[in-house]
């Protein structure tokens, strides 16, 4: 299981091959990749900067993991989370789920998603041509997190 | 001494980052400590009012107003996050 937040980009092809390599127990491997759009609430934006709190944020985020290790198979798991200044079409997140079977690697996955929206602390504010604006926080990402409970 | 950390938009309106405080005799809780920092007026009684959609974590947990603070406490305040 692993948690890194940074700066430079990443390549999920190493990403997980360096995950499964070796490990003949997985049988499924779920990913998910978020991407800078060029329109947020109807404003094109230019760039995205993200804030975090650091050591919170990978706490948050093992805590997140450990919970998902609780429900389903999880036989290894990654989460990567840039930071600082990014533009449309960059990889903003990657989650990576390995499991025996792809039930449990797709639900991982998602529900990892779902509660690193909702309780990681990261924050992004936006710069469009009305200058720069912080993200508000959305309540069908809220209703994305309940809906494991 | 507590040390306060502020973050994204909270931030920029407070003008600040981080400070270190003497934790006050009348900051038992969280709620106590906010209603407290919000005494300090101006963009402080208005981040700081009861009805700003804030969150905060003790010690980098998340928290809530009835958590209660001890010296050497790490708080955060916060918006509501908005990473992925």
């Amino acid at each position: 299981m692993s948690v890194r937040v940074q700066e430079q980009d990443f390549d999920i092809n190493a990403e997980i091959a360096a995950l499964r390599r070796d490990n003949p127990k997985i049988g499924a491997i779920a990913s998910f990749v978020g991407v800078v759009r060029d329109v947020n609430d109807g404003d094109s934006v230019a760039t995205m900067t993200l804030e975090h709190y650091p050591g919170m944020t990978e706490k948050s985020i093992s805590a997140i993991i450990g919970q998902a290790r609780n429900r389903w198979e999880v036989l290894d798991a990654l989460v990567i989370h840039r930071i600082g200044t990014l533009k449309p079409t960059d990889q903003i997140v990657l989650v990576v789920v390995a499991s025996g079977h792809r039930g449990d690697a797709f639900a991982a996955c998602e529900f990892i998603m779902d509660y690193l929206k909702t309780q990681a602390p990261f924050w992004k504010k936006e710069i469009t041509p009305q200058g720069g604006r912080w993200v508000d926080a959305r309540t069908t990402d809220d209703q994305a997190a309940e809906r494991w409970k | 001494m507590i040390t306060l950390l502020y973050f994204a938009r909270l931030r920029e309106a407070l003008g600040v980052d981080r400070e270190q405080i003497d934790l006050p005799e009348t900051a038992a809780t969280l709620a106590a400590l906010r209603s407290h920092l919000a005494k300090r007026g101006g963009a402080w009684a208005e981040e700081m009012a009861p009805a700003r959609n804030l969150r905060a974590a003790v010690n980098q947990d998340v928290a809530r107003s009835e958590t209660p603070l001890k010296d050497g406490d790490e708080v955060a305040f916060f918006p509501p996050v908005t990473g992925g």
